[in-house]
This record gives structure tokens, C-alpha cells and sequence, in this order.
């Protein structure tokens, strides 16, 4: 491995493209995850016009979106229903599995980890980087289903059979796509596993981690336990879908006046239980490191240490246990056996509870505090009380009785992108303003990070809370037009203020992209610490060099040492020498 | 509790009150947990911004009264679950009406539309089968079954009385739809390869929507219905119309099933 960061000039090809240097294969990971995230944005703008205005052209580009997507898409600039459904399938798709765990667990997680424990670089800097390109390919895979006949993969990010095994081609790249990416996160998790146990600097032991390190190594466990687990159901449909198996098709399956011609035999609830015993770790996946990055943030913000550092760990891991067992609170209505609900809703209900006491210990963290509002605690501050909404709302639909109402309606819409949008995605971004200046030794430029943040927040609120409204009162998601059905007249109209928050949350982005690319040629130098913070990825050069540290850290103390009675300077970093 | 209902539909269902009530319940919870945690995150980033010559505290004090509001969650839901989840569930899901003393029909979901069988006056459902399915034979009723001769099919219109419980044996013939009327509070998927059960006991006369809640196609969006509660006098007029047409056409063609406009 040290041979592996010990010569001195590289060439570009291997600096910068096939690298297996951790920082770059981030960088990669940072870039990639936030192009496809922009993608997905532009397909929710798609389908927000549609909800606003259901089948009126496009606006503006109504002609040129006709033309490069064609006449089976978006004829005359009217969205075809056909269309609306793969939008909304390949939007959740490429939101979770290639933006935000790609975002959380390989930007962050890639370039961070190894910096904050002390190590050169991951314990397998070939497989890193071959989780990147693997990841990259699966990207490249999933987007191309929208050219198969029939479109991308169009029965939603979850893919119920039997829908989805009589889906057109899209789907099958869809089932590709998704080995390529699960085996592409399952490299990472491994590596992630074997870094944080063996890489640690001298020193540094469990109890002073910091929580974004753990928050990554929690990640990884349920990510590498997790994912095969739909890497084999996704193989399954696969075989459904092109060897003639039926392992999700039960027998005499009528689709349109013809008999299906398979034998039978399969179960679609077993879909869903492959699926959802995924899905539901990956929700923990998408928000444990995003509550370890606000930790970070706040904890060098408020310049006093972390409120209760042993239980938000403890809460961490209570959370990767029980993420396995509450899958089927998805499914309380499914044809499930009805009385296994009762399971589920006590452990779903149980889980809430280490989720509040990691929200109470970030709150009590701000208090007696000193703290900085630069931009990225506005984004970690941000995080407290949407993650509240997002969590709060969870409740009604965790609890069966309330469900059988609120069930596949805008109100989990509602709940699930609080969660993951205004809540993990605004930290990540918060992230990405914490870390930058140590990933290219120059601060981002403030006003325009003020304004994206604002821009984003204002335009996410605006977008997902009428989503309770509307689910209040009954409107059914997945509907490529909510007015085909009266019921859903009366709330219909909220759906025009939720475009205008749409288009906001787009325009708000381009103050980010700028600063971005300015910040990195005309932002302001910083030195190794410059929010003067307390933990190792701190105590090396902004951008650190190949093999990160001159000489191996040794570490002294816990990882939030900040106004400690005594010392002149209000923050202790993990390597000073007492 | 009572005026503000946070935007619900009529509750038209025996149930929906009860379920009505907690939602209401759950929801002011929220408002008072948000609210508090707000008052108390607003004050903490007023009273402890950065000033001058300030400095944060380096020692915690309690840890231990930070697990209060865990425990006081984790005992609202203990109590959720015991008081409420328990009997409501066991009474709405996972037990049905005595079939005797309800009006039981038979629901064959498809790509895009509810097709309801009723037993007709014999009072015995027909046998179906997928090979028998066509254009005018939707649910591929199996004519040579007794059983089948005086078995009612409707499309998308699913005609009850008022004054005893609806019990829906439910099944699809493609892919998975889900069965949901807002305005009784109730929903259930309906799978293929299997059969599940949905019951309701409507409270007033009037036409419900029924919309599918599982994306099932390019359809999905225009999947409706309406659930027709009529007075058991206009039901039982109406029952004896459809019995006299099946009958009717019955007698005219034996080859010919009922033709059942389709509408979308």
C-alpha cells in the first residue's frame, strides 16, 4: 500500500483520471453525484410543470424538448403519461443511487475518512477506485435506458412486479444498472470496514472518532449487509424478465385479454420484501452521513464540544440494527399477512426513538455555544428542523391506523423528501462549503453561498410541504394527472405554487455551480485550518498531498476539544502534543 | 381537537372518526414537539451567537435530562400502539364483518379498471377462470358454472346499501392496483395471485371515488371508480334490474355474456 503513494510525479492520466489516490477518486465522486443530482432536478422540473399545468405544452423549449426527446415522450411539448412514469421511476433512481449515497458515502466518505483518521489513504486504493468507475458505468447505463423502445424504466424507483416484469426493454436496464451500482457500493463499504478498523492513526482510539467517522463505518456495515439483498432480488427480475423464470409471477396472469405465458408459481410480495429490506437500511444510508457531517460542522461552529458524543454514537448504532427490522412498514397494506403489522409498527415506532435523541443531542450541542453563522452552519443549522419535519411526519405514517388514510398518498412524498432533500442533501451541501477549502485550498465565495442556501431552502420548503396538504387529503402519488380524479380537485391547486418552488430551487443552484468553478481559481487561500477545527483532516495541507500527512499523526485526545478552560486558543486539535 | 379536521374529506366510513381523531391526535403532537424544539433552537441561536470576548462552555451539564424527551417519546408511542393501533387494527384489518350480515362482493382489478361480481340471488359466487377472459368477459366468468348464471359484473361502479357492511374479496388479473377511497378512510392492495380483503360500513347515501393508489402503467392517473351507497330500496331496485337484464340476455343467447359498457 505505501508503495502506492511513495513516488513523487505522476501523470495526469493517473493523477487525475484513473487515480487511486482516496482525495481524487472523492473529487470524482463529489463531481459525478452532484451532475447526476442536477439531472434528476431537471426531471422533477419536467414533471412539476406537468402537475401544474396537466397536459398544457412545456413552456419556452416546449418545441426543442418535443424534438430531442421525440414523439413517444413529449409530442408537441405535452408530456405523454408513458413519460411522466418514467420520469418519476428514473428521478427517485437517480436521486438515491447515483446522487445522494454516491454524494454522502463516496464524495465525503472517500475524502474525508481517511483524513480524520489519520490514515495515508484506504486500505484498498485499486478497489476505490474501481468502485468509481463501476459506479460511473452503471450511471452511464441507467440514463441510456431512456433510448431502448418504450422508454427508461417506468414502474417507479421501486419497481413492483408484476408491473415491472411486463415493463418495455428500459426496465431490464434498469435491473442491469443496479448490479453495476450495488456492486460498485459494496466495494466502497468494504473498504470503508477495512480502512476504519486497521488504518486509525496511533492513538485513536473508538471514543475519540469523530462522529462523521462513525457515522460513515455504520453506513458501510448496513450498506455491505443490505445491498445483496436487492442485488439478488434485482438478478431475479432480471431473469423474470429475459429467461422465461417467474419467480415474482403467480400463475394465470392476464395482461390485457391474453394469458401471460408462464407458468406461475411466483409472488410479487416477495419483490417487496427483497426490495424493502434494502430500501429501508438505504433510507439510514442517505441521512447517517448527513447527520455526521452537521455534527462536524456544528461542533466546530458553536466552538464548544458535542452534546453527548457517547449517545449520539450509541443512537447510530442502535439505528443500523434496527433499519433491519422495520421493512415492512412499506407493506402494512400489501397483502401482507395483516397481523405481522404489529411487529412492524412497534420496531418502526422504536426507532424513532434513537433518531430523536440524535436530534436532541444536536440541538443541546448549540446551546452555550459560540456560534459562527458562515455558510456551511446555516446548511447544518437547516438540517435540525427539517430533518424534524421530515422525522415528525414519519410518525402518522409508521403508525398502520393513520396509515390506511395517509398510505401512497403526497403526504409520503412529503415525509420522505423532507428527510432526504431538505434534510440530507442540504447538509451534504453543507459538507461541501465545510470541506472545500480543504479539498482545493481556497474558501468558496459567501454571498453566492448565502443565496443558494437560501434560494434551496425557500424553493424545497415550497415544493414538499403543500405535499401534506395534498396527501391530507387523499391525492394518490404516481398520478401523471391528479385532475383525471375529483377527489383530488380541491387541492389541486397548491400544485402551482409547488412549480414556481420547483423552478426556484433550479435557479438556485446556479449561484452553487459558479461558485463552484470560481471559487477555484479566484477563491480566497486558506491554510491547513481554516474554521480552526479541532479534527486530523485539519492537521494536513489544503489540498492535502499524495499520501495526505508529512509525518503520521499521533492522537491525543478526543475530537471536539473546543474552549477548554485554560488555553488561549478556543479549540485543542486531536494531534497537538499536550 | 374538533373544527379544524388538517384538510381530511368527509369521513363517510364507520371507522373514519376514529381514525380522523388520530390523525388529529398524532399531528398536534408534532405541532407541539416542533414548536418547542423551535422556541427552544431560535433562543439558543439568538443567546449564544458569536460576540466579542464570548466563548463557548467547554463542561456539559445534563446529559442524563436529555434522555427525557426519549423516553417521554418512546412512552406516547408505547401508549399509541397498546390503546390504538392493538384494537383498531385487529377490528379494521385483520378481522372481517360476519359475511352473513354484509353485502360481500368480488373485486377483479385490471390495467385500467374495477370489475365487481356480485353473487347475484342464489347468493353463490361463479366460478372464473383466466383462460376464459375477453373483451366482453373481463373477469372470464365461467358461463357453465350454475353458480355463474345469475352473477352480476359491473364496471367501475360498485353499487352497495346503506345500513350494513361492504366486504370486498379483492383480486387483479395483471399487476398490483390498490383499492382506496379517501372518504372512507380505508385501502388495501389488490395482488395478483392472491385474494385480500377489504371491509367498510358506510355511513351516508352518495357516490364515493375510488382511485388506484399503486402505480400500475401509463393508465394509472385514470384508473376511477365510484362506490354507489344507495338506500337498501334503491339498492334492492337496482339489484332486480341487473338480475332481470342478465337474465334477459341469459334467455336470449346463451353464447352472448353481458356486455358491460366500458368506460375510462
Amino acid at each position: 500500500m505505501t508503495s502506492e503513494h511513495g513516488h513523487g510525479e505522476q501523470k495526469f492520466i493517473w493523477k487525475y483520471v484513473f487515480s487511486v489516490d482516496h482525495k481524487t477518486i472523492g473529487i470524482q465522486y463529489l463531481v459525478t453525484s452532484f451532475t447526476f443530482l442536477f439531472v434528476g432536478l431537471c426531471m422533477m422540473l419536467l414533471m412539476r410543470w406537468q402537475l401544474a399545468q396537466p397536459d398544457q405544452p412545456f413552456p419556452v423549449i416546449g418545441d426543442l424538448l418535443a424534438k430531442i426527446l421525440g414523439d413517444d415522450k413529449m409530442p408537441t411539448g405535452v408530456m405523454l403519461p408513458e413519460f411522466y412514469n418514467q420520469l418519476g421511476a428514473m428521478h427517485g433512481t437517480i436521486m438515491i443511487f447515483l446522487g445522494v449515497v454516491p454524494l454522502g458515502v463516496g464524495a465525503f466518505g472517500n475524502f474525508v475518512l481517511p483524513l480524520q483518521i489519520g490514515a495515508p489513504d484506504m486500505a484498498f486504493p485499486r478497489l476505490n477506485m474501481m468502485s468509481y468507475w463501476i459506479y460511473l458505468v452503471g450511471g452511464f447505463v441507467m440514463l441510456s435506458s431512456f433510448l431502448f423502445p418504450g422508454g427508461a424504466a417506468q414502474s417507479g424507483w421501486t419497481s413492483y412486479a408484476p408491473l415491472s416484469v411486463i415493463a418495455p426493454p428500459g426496465q431490464t436496464v434498469w435491473c442491469v444498472a443496479m448490479v453495476i451500482i450495488i456492486t460498485s457500493s459494496l466495494f466502497g463499504a468494504i473498504n470503508f470496514i477495512v480502512t476504519t478498523l486497521n488504518m486509525r492513526a496511533p492513538g485513536m482510539t473508538w471514543s475519540r472518532l469523530p462522529v462523521f467517522v462513525w457515522a460513515q463505518l455504520v453506513t458501510a456495515v448496513l450498506l455491505l449487509l443490505a445491498f445483496p439483498v436487492l442485488e439478488a432480488g434485482a438478478l431475479l427480475q432480471l431473469l423474470d424478465r429475459v429467461a422465461g423464470t417467474s419467480f415474482y409471477i403467480p400463475k394465470d396472469l392476464v395482461v390485457g385479454a391474453t394469458v401471460f405465458p408462464r407458468a406461475g408459481g411466483g409472488n410479487p410480495i416477495l419483490w417487496q420484501h427483497l426490495f424493502w429490506f434494502l430500501a429501508h437500511p438505504e433510507v439510514y444510508v442517505l441521512l447517517l452521513p448527513a447527520m455526521g457531517i452537521v455534527a462536524e460542522i456544528i461542533a466546530t461552529n458553536t466552538r464548544k464540544p458535542l452534546f453527548g458524543y457517547r449517545e449520539m454514537v450509541g443512537s447510530m448504532c442502535l439505528i443500523g440494527v434496527l433499519s433491519f427490522v422495520v421493512w415492512a412498514h412499506h407493506m402494512f397494506l400489501s397483502g401482507m399477512r395483516t397481523s405481522l403489522a404489529n411487529l412492524f409498527v412497534t420496531t418502526t415506532l422504536t426507532i424513532s426513538v434513537p433518531s430523536v435523541a440524535i436530534l436532541t443531542c444536536l440541538l443541546l450541542s448549540l446551546r452555550g455555544g459560540s456560534i459562527r453563522f458562515n455558510t456551511p452552519m446555516l446548511f447544518a443549522l437547516a438540517f435540525l428542523p427539517m430533518f424534524g419535519i421530515g422525522g415528525l411526519t414519519g410518525l402518522p405514517l409508521g403508525f398502520a391506523p393513520t396509515d390506511l388514510h395517509l398510505h401512497d398518498t403526497y403526504y409520503v412524498i412529503g415525509h420522505f423528501h423532507y428527510v432526504v432533500a431538505p434534510g440530507s442533501l442540504i447538509a451534504l451541501m453543507g459538507g461541501l462549503y465545510y470541506w472545500y477549502p480543504k479539498m482545493f485550498g481556497r474558501q468558496m465565495n459567501r454571498t453566492l453561498g448565502k443565496i443558494h442556501f437560501w434560494l434551496t431552502i425557500i424553493g424545497m420548503n415550497g415544493v414538499f410541504f403543500p405535499m401534506f396538504i395534498q396527501g391530507m387529503a387523499g391525492m394518490q402519488r404516481r398520478l401523471a394527472d391528479p385532475t383525471a380524479q375529483t377527489h383530488n380537485l380541491p387541492v389541486q391547486w397548491w400544485s402551482i405554487p409547488m412549480g414556481i418552488s420547483a423552478a426556484i430551487i433550479f435557479i438556485g443552484q446556479f449561484p452553487f455551480i459558479f461558485n463552484f468553478f470560481m471559487s477555484l481559481r479566484n477563491g480566497e487561500k486558506v491554510g491547513e485550518n481554516p474554521w480552526e477545527a479541532t479534527t486530523l483532516e485539519w492537521a494536513c495541507p489544503s489540498p492535502p498531498p499524495h499520501g495526505n500527512f508529512v509525518k503520521t499523526p499521533e492522537v491525543h485526545r478526543g475530537p471536539y476539544e473546543y474552549s477548554v478552560p485554560g488555553r488561549k486558543e478556543d479549540y485543542w486539535p486531536q494531534d497537538e502534543a499536550a | 381537537m374538533n373544527g379544524f379536521n388538517w384538510g381530511l374529506p368527509r369521513a363517510a366510513s364507520s371507522y373514519a372518526h376514529e381514525i380522523d381523531f388520530l390523525i388529529g391526535l398524532l399531528h398536534w403532537v408534532m405541532v407541539l414537539i416542533f414548536v418547542l424544539w423551535g422556541i427552544f433552537f431560535v433562543y439558543c441561536l439568538v443567546r449564544y451567537r458569536a460576540r466579542d470576548g464570548h466563548r463557548g462552555t467547554y463542561h456539559q451539564t445534563g446529559e442524563n435530562a436529555s434522555l427525557i424527551p426519549d423516553a417521554l417519546v418512546l412512552a406516547f408511542e408505547i401508549w399509541l400502539i397498546v390503546a390504538f393501533h392493538i384494537p383498531m387494527w385487529r377490528a379494521i384489518k385483520q378481522e372481517t364483518p360476519n359475511e352473513k350480515d354484509s353485502t360481500v362482493v368480488q373485486l377483479v382489478a385490471q390495467q385500467f379498471a374495477w370489475n365487481f361480481q356480485y353473487a347475484g340471488p342464489d347468493g353463490k359466487f361463479g366460478r372464473r377462470a383466466a383462460s376464459l377472459v375477453s373483451a366482453s368477459n373481463s373477469i372470464g366468468l365461467d358461463d357453465s358454472d350454475p353458480d355463474a348464471k345469475d352473477d352480476i359484473t359491473t364496471i367501475n361502479n360498485l353499487h352497495v346499501p346503506l345500513g350494513k357492511p361492504v366486504i370486498l374479496h379483492m383480486t387483479s388479473k395483471d399487476v398490483i392496483h390498490d383499492f382506496a377511497v379517501a372518504e372512507f378512510r380505508n385501502k388495501h392492495d389488490v395482488v395478483p395471485g392472491m385474494s385480500t380483503t377489504l371491509w367498510f360500513d358506510p355511513l351516508f347515501v352518495g357516490k364515493f371515488e375510488i382511485g388506484c393508489s399503486q402505480l400500475c402503467g401509463l393508465g394509472h392517473t385514470r384508473m376511477r371508480g365510484d362506490v354507489i351507497v344507495d338506500t337498501p330500496e334503491d339498492y334492492a331496485a337496482w339489484m332486480k334490474e341487473q338480475a332481470a337484464d342478465k337474465a334477459g340476455s341469459a334467455d336470449a343467447s346463451d353464447v352472448q355474456p353481458v356486455a358491460v359498457e366500458k368506460k375510462s
